[in-house]
């Protein structure tokens, strides 16, 4: 669905310094035709290695980012039969047990929303420019996705 | 002028966030980074990062025309 300014209202996207909002993300996706929503959350973990963590920092090349997210939600919506899709990060520095990502996707039966939702995060986490640097009791660094 | 932009640890290595680069005529993304690894050895390290050329991924023969704003993007880990 496209509306007059040409913004597709199937796709809400968000990169904020705000914390992140469950129920924004729930209600965008809730549709009347819809059988299931499928909802990840992905929540800054106390460890790595075996190392604590105190804090994690979130940068990003903003308007980038943003143009990437819409392309993921865009290719889900053409690969599965969802309804509606949110994807929502955080910029910033995070704590412990908080949230940097949540995905939400609705559809009319709950396989093709696992499925979107799974891709979406997966997508996510290889072609959007974020990166996170992880702060330790005695230093920092940058996270390598693949070390 | 070209606007070159460093992200994560590439911006650590070169120690700066933006660059502005003067070029003569335009050049391929290989090109551009072939000057950079000249100029920052220790960027070769991490020859794996992807460039961006105007918001958008580019491959090693994209063009780079001058006003383009380019980015260095070292493996991200959102999410």
């Amino acid at each position: 669905m496209v509306n007059k300014l040409g913004m597709n209202t199937s796709i809400d996207i968000k990169l904020t310094s705000d914390k992140l909002n469950l129920q924004e993300c729930y209600d965008f996706v809730q549709d009347p035709a819809c059988g299931g929503i499928a909802i990840f959350v992905g929540t800054v973990r106390n460890h790595t290695h075996q190392k604590e963590v105190l804090k994690l920092d979130f940068s990003t090349y903003k308007p980038m980012a943003v143009k990437e997210m819409q392309l993921i939600a865009e290719r889900a919506l053409q690969h599965f039969p969802i309804k509606k899709i949110a994807i929502h990060h955080a910029e910033g520095m995070l704590e412990i047990g908080d949230v940097p990502v949540i995905i939400a996707v609705s559809s009319a039966h709950r396989k093709s929303a696992f499925e979107a939702c799974q891709f979406a995060i997966d997508t996510l986490k290889e072609t959007v420019p974020i990166w996170k640097k992880e702060f330790f009791e005695d230093g920092e660094v940058w996270v390598n996705p693949h070390p | 002028m070209i606007q070159l932009l460093f992200f994560g640890i590439t911006q650590d290595i070169v120690k700066q966030h933006k660059i502005d680069l003067k070029i003569e005529k335009s050049i391929l993304v290989s090109e551009l980074k072939s000057m950079l690894f000249k100029q920052y050895p220790a960027l070769k390290k991490f020859s794996t990062f992807a460039v961006a050329v105007n918001e958008k991924y580019a491959t090693e023969d994209t063009l780079i025309n001058d006003n383009d704003v380019v980015a260095i993007i070292p493996p991200v880990s959102g999410g």
